[in-house]
């Protein structure tokens, strides 16, 4: 069969990973070490773990509510409620989803007709372009800039809309950056959007994520709520990746919707997970704290090892990325993390792979132990010291 | 300070530049919050952790029950400070329950150890009665694993 011709041409048109090239390259060498895994490299906590396997000895695991469990909905809106401040009705706001990805990609698939402009805030995580151009969308890139910390800037914003324009996109605490936004810089973005029919998918996956400051929501601006998709979920926050599980919150047609999708294409989300996940949102703030301690303390050891280096990183206040530049080393992100890779042994990712702006930094994730960091780091400096010779 | 003993607890060998880094303050800060818990006492000292195993295979470690009774005027303290002061006792432990006094002992051989507690621990005034456990393998010490690390199985899906 001529697959190429038959193929979904929509399908063979997207493009592989791009973080995917550096890591199979490394994986072909030895004594290689990584900051590159985007996920947390604590285990799950125990009390979900166990609750899992309370859930396999005791319960039968049949389909669920298409929703998911009405009572981890609550949970969720309790937990929404006690954390970030935003309210929404269990019943008909909130869709329990297979990880926060597919929750990005029943939004796309909610909202867009074939045209529709999707502004992207980058750099970004490298799923929702694609999503969106299966989504039959039109992703448009919506660069924000080191000497703004990448926050995303009004003038920015309002540069790239057009009648088209159906959503704006924004993951923040962000992947690769570790960029934040605050109260004030979403003061700008809100006024530019008031009146107008553009929504907001807001991936706030990282949102317990933060170093010295509260997370905030766009959805908890006047007139934000009605226009804004809340995606949110179980991975990073409490250290449960391979669990896949995931939300959304949104007003409730816009749930109705998603959910006709989510029913046809998921059924439920996995039901073992849905019943830990109840005890990772009541019991298990102590050890979420801990970990952020933890993560914390790396990310300040890193920012002054850099400093050291000669790198310069601006001060990331979420997530577990630093983005340091490399422009002072001459090289770009790609050769340098090549180089890198050969001569020293440590992968890292090139942050153009996150979107054009980032062409000139790196990302490095500490999500390690710090004896690994220290090492990682140590390996760096000798690099970046033999190539500013 | 909690964070300060924390990072210490997990390594003593930081030096005050990266805990001051780690901790948001000032390289003289760390030092200053050392130097306070030194001289108060929270801080009595540095060691290492090891792989007694690997560090000597011929080392023998024993836990050892103590039932004693109690003197009249400072009850435990007196037979606990003259058993901390033997050199071949690494911990001494006042305990609630079914004994009074833990004892941990390094020695050379099982021999050894066994001479030490008849001869040495039996014998002391007040001393009822002496249980000898032995250990045959740590896997935990201080909260530093002493077994290979888990490979990382984390891989690059995203």
């Amino acid at each position: 069969m001529n697959y190429e011709k038959l193929l979904s041409q929509r399908a063979q048109n997207l493009k592989p990973s791009p973080i995917r090239r550096f890591f199979d390259l490394a994986e072909t060498m030895d004594n290689v070490i990584s900051l590159g895994v985007g996920e947390p490299d604590f285990r799950t906590p125990w009390p979900i773990r166990s609750a899992a396997i309370n859930t396999l000895e005791r319960q039968s695991i049949f389909y669920g509510a298409n929703s998911g469990l009405l009572e981890l909905r609550k949970e969720i809106s309790h937990y929404m409620e006690r954390r970030f401040n935003l309210s929404y009705c269990p019943e008909n706001e909130i869709l329990v989803t297979v990880g926060g990805s597919e929750a990005v990609d029943l939004t796309f698939r909610t909202l867009l007709n074939p045209g529709d402009e999707v502004l992207i805030t980058e750099p970004c995580f490298v799923c929702y372009a694609p999503l969106v151009e299966m989504a039959d969308g039109v992703p448009v890139s919506l660069p924000t800039y080191e000497k703004n910390e990448f926050r995303l800037t009004a003038e920015d914003l309002k540069a790239k809309i057009t009648p088209k324009t159906k959503l704006l996109m924004i993951s923040y605490p962000n992947n690769p950056t570790g960029a934040i936004m605050r109260r004030e810089d979403y003061e700008e973005i809100v006024k530019v959007l008031q009146g107008t029919d553009i929504f907001v998918l807001s991936d706030e996956i990282y949102c317990a994520m933060t170093y010295g400051t509260k997370h905030v929501s766009i959805a908890e601006f006047d007139g934000m709520r009605e226009r804004t998709i809340v995606v949110n979920g179980f991975s990073k926050t409490f250290a449960m990746t391979g669990w896949r599980l995931g939300w959304m919150a949104a007003p409730a047609p816009i749930v109705a919707e998603a959910r006709k999708i989510h029913q046809y294409g998921i059924m439920c989300a996995p039901m073992v997970s849905q019943r830990a996940a109840l005890e990772a949102l009541r019991h298990c703030d102590a050890e979420v704290a801990h970990m952020m301690e933890e993560y914390d303390h790396r990310r300040r050891f890193l920012l002054e090892r850099f400093a050291e280096m000669g790198l310069s990183c601006f001060p990331a206040q979420g997530a577990f990325y630093l983005f340091p530049s490399i422009a002072t080393t001459g090289m770009d992100g790609e050769t340098f993390c090549e180089q890198l890779l050969q001569e020293e042994r440590v992968a890292v990712v090139p942050g153009g792979a996150f979107g054009e702006t980032g062409v000139n930094n790196i990302r490095i994730s500490y999500a390690y132990s710090l004896k690994h960091l220290t090492e990682a780091a140590n390996r760096m400096e000798r690099f970046i010291a033999r190539h500013a010779e | 300070m909690k964070e300060l003993l924390q990072l210490l607890k997990q390594n003593a060998r930081l030096s005050d530049a990266e805990l001051a880094a780690m901790l948001g303050v000032t390289e003289q800060e760390v030092s200053k919050q050392i130097s306070e818990l030194e001289a108060a006492g929270v801080i009595r000292g540095y060691s290492v952790i090891l792989d007694e195993e690997l560090a000597d295979r011929d080392a023998v470690s024993a836990y050892i029950e103590l039932k004693v009774t109690p003197q009249p005027d400072c009850g435990f303290d007196e037979l606990a400070r003259i058993i901390s002061g033997f050199e071949e006792v690494e911990g001494v432990t006042l305990m609630s329950g079914g004994y009074d006094l833990g004892i941990t002992i390094n020695g050379s051989g099982l021999r050894d150890i066994a001479l030490f507690v008849a001869q040495r621990l039996a014998t002391l005034d007040g001393v009822l009665s002496t249980r000898t456990h032995f250990v045959l393998k740590r896997y935990k010490d201080k909260g530093i694993l002493i077994q290979e690390e888990p490979a990382d199985e984390r891989g690059v899906y995203q």
